[in-house]
């Protein structure tokens, strides 16, 4: 594969140490080198073109970039890819197989849990972390987990329904059951 | 035969899963930042530190010496090419990169262009600026004070910071009201300074290409058209040079329809380097910069009968735009569309004043979720009805009741001469105190005092105009406010439907789609579309305002009639009868005296490309551009019941009901989103979302730390109503929806809690009604301000 900035012109003068990192992104390991003051967002979006990780606040607060870093949800803005090296990373791009999406995937869609779509992705991640611990959780669950990522456009109800929709097909159930968990009429 | 069902095929009233889910659920929408174009550069923007000081030198030396550095731009620079300052969507100026002095904090003062955004950052850091900082104006009344020194000293004939003084109504009708009535309510307010903030910042990448003189500029912007004419006239290019495409935006809420600074060097950057350059901003730069929205004063009186008949209204607003007059709005208004305050209520007569001042803060004044000030509009509305009913003591339901247009009285024509068409307002309003349980909340409320709890309901009723123009009154910059949409339908009867409008998260891929197959029975799968790009689709003023349904929507509907009455046509050759004797139902033409000979629209589409009559053009495509004859006027009940605790001030939201009636809906689920986020700005901006600032002009909610946006966890819950009252001059009967519950919404919380607080004789606490806020106005007994300048910590 192409290194992170392989293309680039030694742009400081070789004063800056170049670190080689290898990350399991989405089960392939990526070896690159890189810049130690590069993000693991844009470790994701600009070197290994995985887009569907999105930047919103660069201060943590927002959620659009959460990937799962060994399983945990982490906000990759405010992660340096060297502190990825060894590690796993699942971003949006790992949620479906080749054949069929992530039941959160299908429950954000069937549920109505995405309006503009940024903050989409860093949902469905944090959902995930939660679904991987608690497979059965309450909406109050849910809300709790969901709290570090931020949606301007829902008002999160719809978002609260897809994961408890998710919920109940993960566990075999029929996802129709989850339409209670949401209080809209 | 058997008629189509028009749920099955996806048409009016069917609540489709959205199409553009498909891609998002992936990870794979297209938004600016996820475009990489071969050589593109990276550009960063220096920022003013300081709110107001005068530039003595700026050194970009050492970031020039950073190796992978192609270019700094200055103001200086910019100068040179006529492009220092650029035109407002309010006919003032506004800065791109400061020349003679800093206006506000946050302000562009240099931008670097470098092989990628880190390197683009460090030259930034490397320009050393000299400031002689000047006095601070961070309010309208320090704006107007005799001292106050004058902000906007680029302009002749600005002797001081007085933007505009306008007036709108009858004054004198009003002040004899005023002297005939038996009460008078007053409320004075700040409706505070937000930010629409989409998660998305905004970002462009201007691509010029020397070999064709073409400029293509990919951008988050929400009136894709504008921008075109826009820069045509800024950056002397030829419009047809220049094409423009909004990619996938990451929400835009109005903060993306003006022209920043940022778009505009990244072109000029891209011109003078010959090569893509990519501007992506950043959380602290979308919020100290870009459009801000409200920021208004009231002071509002209301003359009142005894029996609780309003008289008449006076209001009198103070507008901070901040540094540049740049609201988007129509070119005839000053303050938007404040006088459509009071439009539900039958009153005989109104009068508005209104100032704008300069101030040292970001300009903007952008409809946020609303279309052009209504938000304040209708706040102001309806926190001073609820202070009338207490005033008077009546029943707060009761006194909107007797007060409202009735539904026997339209067409109705408001005071200051709006014309409403159509509305159930009663039954609205009865849907939702039936649903919160009004009188057994009042029973609860009584109970729970007993025991030193405070419980509280907070109602707000309002219709707001939606959808400019029509184009005798609403243009902007003299571009009159109309929509467009064109329709293919190709041979096998598949369809590519393009409009004028642009999609920010509402769902137009997948509504437009069931406008069409309503008029014209193609299934909504069949049917792709596509908004965005200027080269493609015809020119439109953009989705802003809830306007897209109203205007665009339309236009989808009108083509389509074009394209059944031509097929029409193709249908009578097929089915070889004349045109008269064939009649329509959905998705299929048949001979009125033999209804089982027919032809499907599918079968009309191939004819018009293989078995067209002699003399008829082939194809079947055409294109409608729409001037509604009015406004919308959906109406809306918002009713909220909270807790508040004495102790601390920190107040619980036990229910929201929302009665929305905004007249046939298309597409249902996506309504009640729409309907479902804009109750959750409503609740940010009375609980915790604001911008402020100290008295030196620093900003106080400058990232999401500071400003604060509700998470999953304290978003209450909602339940939803409707009533609907087709809209009787929109082909299809819908009005807009899109920003009713963030304008009406506001209101409901801020009575709840004042309701709840209603023993301790205070008339107002502003937004955000924090829980300080509300312990300072338990404690005190008295009305909390919330205007700047703050205190900060030191």
């Amino acid at each position: 594969m192409s290194s992170l900035f392989q293309e680039q012109r030694d742009p400081v003068g070789g004063a800056v140490p170049i670190r080689r990192v290898s990350v399991t992104v989405n089960g392939e390991r990526r070896v690159a080198d890189v810049e130690p003051r590069l993000l693991l967002a844009h470790f994701l979006r600009q070197g290994l073109r995985l887009t569907g990780t999105h930047t919103g606040c660069d201060t943590t607060n927002c959620g659009a970039c959460t990937v799962l870093l060994d399983g945990k949800p982490v906000k990759s803005c405010t992660v340096l890819a060297v502190q990825a090296d060894g590690r796993a990373v699942t971003t949006v791009e790992g949620l479906a197989s080749a054949s069929e999406l992530h039941p959160l995937q299908e429950g954000f869609k069937d549920e109505h849990g995405l309006q503009c779509g940024f903050c989409t992705p860093g949902m469905m991640l944090a959902a995930k972390a939660l679904l991987d611990e608690n497979p059965n959780p309450s909406e109050e669950d849910v809300r709790w987990a969901l709290s570090g990522n931020l949606c301007r456009c829902t008002g999160y109800q719809n978002i609260v329904k897809s994961v408890l929709w998710a919920a109940q097909k993960l566990q075999g159930l029929s996802p129709q059951a989850a339409e209670n968990g949401g209080s809209a009429t | 035969m058997t008629a189509l069902d028009e749920i099955k095929i996806g048409g009016l009233g069917a609540s489709r899963k959205r199409v553009e889910d498909n891609r998002f659920i992936r990870g794979k929408g297209n938004y600016t930042d996820d475009i990489v174009l071969p050589g593109m550069l990276h550009m960063e923007i220096l920022r003013s530190p300081l709110a107001h000081a005068r530039i003595k030198s700026i050194d970009t030396s050492k970031a020039w010496d950073i190796p992978g550095v192609h270019l700094v731009l200055t103001g200086e620079m910019m100068a040179t090419r006529n492009l220092a300052w650029m035109p407002t969507l309010s006919y003032d100026t506004q800065a791109v990169l400061a020349t003679d002095k800093v206006r506000f904090q946050g302000q562009e003062v240099a931008c670097v262009i470098a092989d990628d955004p880190y390197v683009a950052r460090d030259g930034c850091e490397a320009i050393h600026v000299e400031y002689e900082p000047l006095p601070a104006i961070v309010n309208p009344t320090q704006a107007v004070a005799p001292d106050a020194p004058i902000i906007r000293d680029d302009k002749t004939n600005q002797a001081d910071n007085v933007i505009y003084d306008w007036e709108v109504g009858d004054k004198e009708g009003t002040d004899r009201a005023f002297a005939e009535a038996d009460v008078i309510s007053k409320l004075q307010l700040h409706y505070p300074r937000s930010h629409p903030s989409p998660i998305e910042c905004c970002a462009s990448i201007a691509d010029f290409n020397r070999a064709t003189s073409k400029l293509t500029v990919y951008m988050t912007t929400q009136a894709p058209h504008i921008i075109r004419a826009a820069v045509a006239m800024v950056a002397e290019l030829p419009e047809h040079m220049i094409r423009i495409v909004s990619p996938d935006i990451g929400g835009g809420f109005g903060n993306k329809v003006p022209v920043y600074p940022g778009y505009v060097c990244s072109i000029l950057a891209s011109i003078l380097l010959e090569r893509p350059v990519k501007w992506i901003e950043d959380k602290t730069g979308n919020l100290i910069s870009t459009g801000f929205a409200r920021d208004v004063y009231l002071t509002g009186e209301l003359a009142l009968r005894k029996d609780g008949k309003v008289l008449g209204v006076r209001m009198h607003t103070d507008a901070d735009h901040g540094a540049f007059f740049s609201d988007a709005q129509p070119s005839k208004f000053k303050i938007g569309l404040m006088h459509s305050t009071f439009a539900c209520y039958d009153i005989p007569v109104a009068h508005l004043t209104a100032r704008g001042t300069y101030t040292n803060k970001a300009p903007g004044g952008v409809a946020y979720r609303c279309s052009f000030r209504v938000t304040e509009a209708m706040f102001f509305q309806e926190r001073m009805m609820q202070a009338a009913a207490n005033d008077l003591g009546m029943d707060q339901a009761a006194f909107r009741r007797m007060n409202f247009v009735r539904d026997d009285q339209f067409p109705h024509r408001t005071p200051f001469g709006f014309l409403l068409d159509s509305g159930q307002y009663a039954k609205c309003l009865d849907v939702g105190l039936e649903a919160v349980g009004y009188q057994d909340f009042q029973r609860q409320k009584e109970e729970a005092k007993a025991r030193g709890r405070l419980l509280g309901i907070g109602i707000s009723t309002m219709t707001e105009p939606l959808g400019a123009g029509n184009s005798r009154e609403y243009d902007i910059l003299g571009i009159k406010m109309f929509d467009s949409a064109e329709l293919r339908v190709h041979m096998t009867g598949k369809a590519l439907l393009r409009t004028g409008a642009k999609t920010q998260g509402q769902g137009h891929e997948t509504t437009w789609a069931q406008i069409v197959a309503h008029e014209l029975g193609i299934p909504a799968e069949d049917v792709t579309v596509e908004e965005g790009d200027t080269d493609t689709a015809p020119f439109g003023m953009g989705t802003y305002a809830s306007r897209s349904t109203p205007v665009a929507g339309a236009a989808v509907a009108m083509v389509s009639r074009k394209i059944r009455a031509k097929a029409r046509k193709l249908a009578a050759h097929l089915l070889e009868v004349s045109e008269e004797d064939v009649e329509w139902e959905l998705g299929r033409f048949y001979v009125r005296s033999a209804p089982d000979r027919g032809v499907s629209i599918q079968e009309c589409a191939m004819a018009a490309y293989s078995n067209m009559p002699d003399g008829m053009e082939p194809g079947l495509e055409g294109n409608a551009y729409y001037d509604p004859p009015n406004l919308t006027w959906p109406f809306a009940c918002y009713i909220v019941t909270v807790e508040v605790d004495p102790e601390t001030g920190v107040w619980d939201v036990l229910n929201v009901v929302a009665v929305d009636d905004c007249g046939v809906r298309i597409n249902p689920m996506i309504v009640e989103g729409q309907i479902m986020g804009g109750l959750t700005e409503a609740y940010a901006m009375s609980n915790m979302q604001f911008i402020t600032f100290d008295a030196e002009g620093n900003c106080v909610g400058s990232n999401y730390m500071d400003y604060l946006l509700p998470t999953a966890w304290e978003t209450p819950g909602y339940e939803l109503h409707e009533v609907v009252t087709p809209c009787p001059h929109h082909p299809i009967g819908a009005k807009g929806v899109g920003e009713c519950a963030a304008v009406g919404g506001p209101a409901a919380f801020v009575n709840a809690v004042m309701d709840a607080l209603r023993d301790t004789g205070v008339r107002n606490i502003d937004m955000p009604v924090l829980p300080d806020r509300v312990w300072e106005a338990i404690q005190f007994g008295r009305d909390v301000s919330g205007a700047p300048p703050v205190k900060t910590d030191e």
